[in-house]
């Protein structure tokens, strides 16, 4: 029975894979925010900044060269987060569950070949291409598996091929708010009772000359010199990171059936867009805040995932200035802008905050972000997208 | 007073409006009427140069101009289209202010040739003797192709779209590969179902028909290279089938509670009564040779619906007319229908329309609620030379009428992506169903 009046179920993140640009696992990631570890590369792509990712063991998570080579490196990345997360929450290789867990993955995708391209981009601007040129560049030089590591729904394919997790299969597109949406929507599944258990993750290569041209268009790559998200200043911009994130989310009565233990509770997800070209968007981030339920409390944090795109950023900074008692970490200090992992990886540290019943420390010399005087009980993830799409998740712990 | 749940107890959700486009026509009338006549929208391409190609022909919308040629700019204007005949039908809210959210079936969007090829312009202009992404990547910033990042955002077409209808919250863009639209459909579903609001609008929409993206299904085996004449080439269950025809089109469906749209008066189109999904991680491109995903598939949704076998009417089939699919179908339906597998009509739209990709699923459910309204079954065109390995009635070349109940649409993809809808024309569900 399914009713509107109904008490919705309780949620508890029990799984978190995360690889980034300081490396791979909750442990690692952990100390590297105690130490402020930040790895970014300011020459391969110069004067572009990007947090590449760091060296991964492909095998440990994906044994099979063949599912390797078919694969481009976000869907390696993401693959091998989703490992991670399936072994964080004890469910790897547990085909009773994994055959009936839904996922949802946030994923762009689009990878080029980089030397295909150029060929045919230098004889066309040179009236070097006759008729059918085109065409015969492409079907010769194209890589038919290609096709497969640009499709957006072929990370959540590899995620089934490689870890069997085959209830359910969905991909959505669209920036930061795909990630935001895909936990919003996998909560409210299990909330509602249409869902037990889900997979939900996203994966993002910084490292690719195509996706630096894509955000170029917009002005919106960081260059020259790095800076943490707050002392960017008028400086416009964000350094692309890769990350792979993926959380295992469940209802309570599930996890408890099988003797899972929680990180913390994921107690609610909102998202909106606001019409951006109608003005401010502060005011959607306040509805969004009304809506989180916050208690504002001093056990209470929030992380968000500004990017440093220049109005938006101010805006958000704006925003949560109004709640200046709240300390706030941005993670694209650390991370660069992982755009559809943004929000998940958001989540990702804000449950291992609450496990860890500990804020890492500020990583800011403007002194924006301040030092917290008391364990978190309860953390807020905030995202604003850097052209679309606003969200934010509750995320308590459960005691 | 009339039931408004299912007998699960959840709100049943109805359809109070669809729009749709494809190489048919644009429109309900004139796409059901050429549909039922037996007529193909497959076609010679020509909107780009098909020299060297294995495969020249496919089903293009050509009647919605767009300049420069861009697969998202045509993709966002099919949208429109649907979006605009279903929203006008359904006649639901004030004008740009669709009371719900919208859930977007949709390719992955790129950055398309036409932009990079002005980049290497730019290059050679400014005396670039070698051009790579370097080059280009100098030329890109400073403003002059900042409407390239905000057409190929991944979520611009959804964007649009919120902005001209007015859908409510954070737009959805989501690919499950060619079962796209059918998601979109069960992501409304399942919102009207949890009571987060009374109307969705579910878009599935593609104008991909690109030389790069015919080269990449091209290169894949994946199409028919029966060219000519170029209406006879999607062939889905005969014989001599030889691959998928790519096609454009979108599909929108104004998805509300019955409640609502009893409350409001609104004319009831048909009933989503089921929704399944099950996913497959035998292989990328391939099913499982055991058809357990699909046929785990085709019994979520029969369950989802409280029906039987016995009780669908028609099977609006994925039926691409490639070979591997059409087997794999007939595998996984006879084993879920078993004897009444021969006697349940079975056709293909795609044999007509082609096959319209991430639109599939929503252009195929407004087809089955035709079908519904009609009481009439489109045929599968082009079927001169039986396939023996599939002995399904596929309404061969003409269509027939019928009485029908309970339509079941199926998609499937790439990426082990399965998806099956149950649509009917009343509520109607097994008492004895499990």
């Amino acid at each position: 029975m399914i009713d509107r009046d109904s008490a919705k179920r309780e949620a508890w993140i029990t799984g978190i894979g995360i690889v980034s640009s300081l490396g791979e696992g909750l442990e690692t990631h952990w100390d590297a925010l105690q130490n402020k570890t930040i790895n970014v590369d300011t020459t391969t792509f110069a004067p572009y900044i990007v947090h590449p990712i760091a060296r991964l063991n492909y095998d440990l998570q994906i044994p099979k060269k063949g599912d390797q080579r078919q694969m481009e490196t976000w869907q390696r990345i993401g693959t091998y987060a989703a490992g991670l997360a399936l072994d964080s929450a004890g469910l790897k290789g547990n085909q009773d569950i994994l055959a009936r867990m839904d996922m949802i993955v946030a994923a762009s995708g689009g990878d080029r070949d980089l030397a295909v391209d150029s060929t045919i981009m230098n004889a066309d601007a040179r009236g070097n291409s006759p008729p059918g040129f085109f065409n015969e560049r492409l079907m010769s030089d194209l890589r038919p598996t290609l096709f497969l590591a640009q499709l957006s729904n072929l990370l959540a394919g590899n995620v089934a091929i490689v870890h069997g997790v085959t209830g359910s299969s969905r991909t959505f597109m669209g920036g930061e708010n795909a990630g935001a949406d895909a936990i919003k929507i996998a909560l409210a599944r299990i909330e509602a009772g249409q869902s037990d258990i889900a997979l939900i993750g996203s994966a993002h290569n910084s490292e690719r000359k195509d996706l630096l041209m894509f955000f170029e268009f917009g002005d919106f790559n960081l260059k020259n010199e790095y800076s943490p998200v707050w002392a960017r200043g008028e400086r416009d911009g964000f350094a692309i990171g890769s990350a792979g994130v993926f959380l295992v989310v469940e209802s309570k009565e599930h996890a408890q059936a099988r003797g899972a233990k929680p990180y913390a509770r994921l107690s609610k997800v909102v998202t909106d867009r606001a019409r951006r070209d109608k003005g401010s968007i502060i005011p959607t981030l306040d509805a969004l805040w009304t809506q989180i339920g916050a208690s504002a409390g001093a056990d209470t944090a929030i992380l968000t995932g500004a990017s440093g795109a220049n109005r938006v950023t101010a805006e958000e900074r704006a925003f949560l200035e109004k709640h200046r008692g709240i300390p706030v970490r941005a993670t694209g200090t650390a991370f660069g802008h992982t755009v559809d992992a943004q929000f998940l990886l958001g989540t990702a540290l804000a449950a291992l905050s609450i496990w860890h019943r500990k804020l890492f420390p500020a990583n800011d010399p403007t002194g924006f972000e301040a030092e917290a005087t008391a364990a978190p009980n309860q953390i807020v993830v905030v995202s604003t997208g850097h052209w679309s799409g606003e969200g934010m998740a509750l995320v308590e712990a459960t005691d | 007073m009339t039931a408004t749940r299912d007998r699960f107890g959840r709100p049943i959700v109805v359809v109070t409006g669809m729009g749709i486009v494809t190489s048919l026509g644009a429109g309900k009338s004139d796409n059901w009427s050429k549909l039922i006549a037996g007529q193909s929208g497959i076609r010679t391409i020509t909107r780009f140069s098909t020299e060297g190609l294995k495969t020249t022909m496919a089903g293009t919308v050509d009647l919605i101009p767009v300049e420069p040629l861009s697969s998202v700019t045509l993709t966002e204007r099919l949208a429109d289209v649907a979006t605009q005949e279903a929203v006008a039908q359904a006649n639901i809210g004030g004008k740009g202010d669709f009371p719900g959210p919208l859930f977007l079936a949709v390719a992955p969007v790129e950055i398309e040739w036409h932009a990079r090829q002005e980049l290497a312009r730019a290059c050679a202009a400014a005396g670039d003797t070698d051009i790579n992404y370097d080059s280009i990547l100098k030329q890109s910033g400073g403003g002059r192709y900042a409407d390239y990042h905000h057409r190929f955002m991944m979520g611009s077409v959804a964007d649009h779209l919120a902005d001209t209808f007015g859908t409510k919250g954070s737009p959805i863009s989501l690919s499950t590969a060619c079962a796209s639209g059918a998601t979109a459909i069960q992501l409304g579903v399942e919102a009207i179902r949890r009571g987060e609001t009374d109307a969705a609008l579910c878009v599935g929409t593609d104008g991909s028909v690109s030389a790069e993206c015919l080269i990449r299904f091209s290169l894949l085996s994946a199409l028919s290279t029966q060219n000519e004449p170029p209406e006879a080439a999607a062939r889905p269950f005969s014989k001599n089938r030889d691959g998928f025809v790519m096609a454009e089109g979108a599909g929108a469906l104004v998805l509300e509670s019955m409640e609502s749209a009893i409350s409001r008066g609104a004319r009831i189109l048909g009933i989503v009564a089921g929704c399944g999904e099950l996913a497959d991680s035998f292989h990328r491109t391939r099913s499982s040779p055991d058809g357990k995903p699909i046929i785990g598939c085709v019994r979520n949704a029969l369950a989802d619906a409280s029906l039987e076998p016995g009780q669908i009417d028609y099977i609006n089939a994925h039926g691409t007319g490639t070979p591997e699919n059409d087997k794999m179908e007939y595998l996984g339906i006879s084993a879920v229908f078993g004897d009444y597998t021969n006697k349940v009509p079975v056709s293909s739209n795609k044999s007509m329309v082609g096959h319209t990709l991430s639109a599939a699923g929503t252009v195929e459910a407004i087809f089955s609620l035709l079908t519904l309204e009609h009481q009439r079954i489109p045929p599968t065109i082009n079927y001169e030379v039986p396939d023996p390995a599939i002995p399904f009635d596929v309404v061969p070349n003409k269509a027939r009428d019928a009485k029908v109940t309970a339509v079941m649409s199926n998609s499937f993809g790439f990426g082990g992506q399965n998806a099956t809808l149950i649509l009917t024309r009343e509520p109607v569900w097994s008492n004895s169903h499990g």
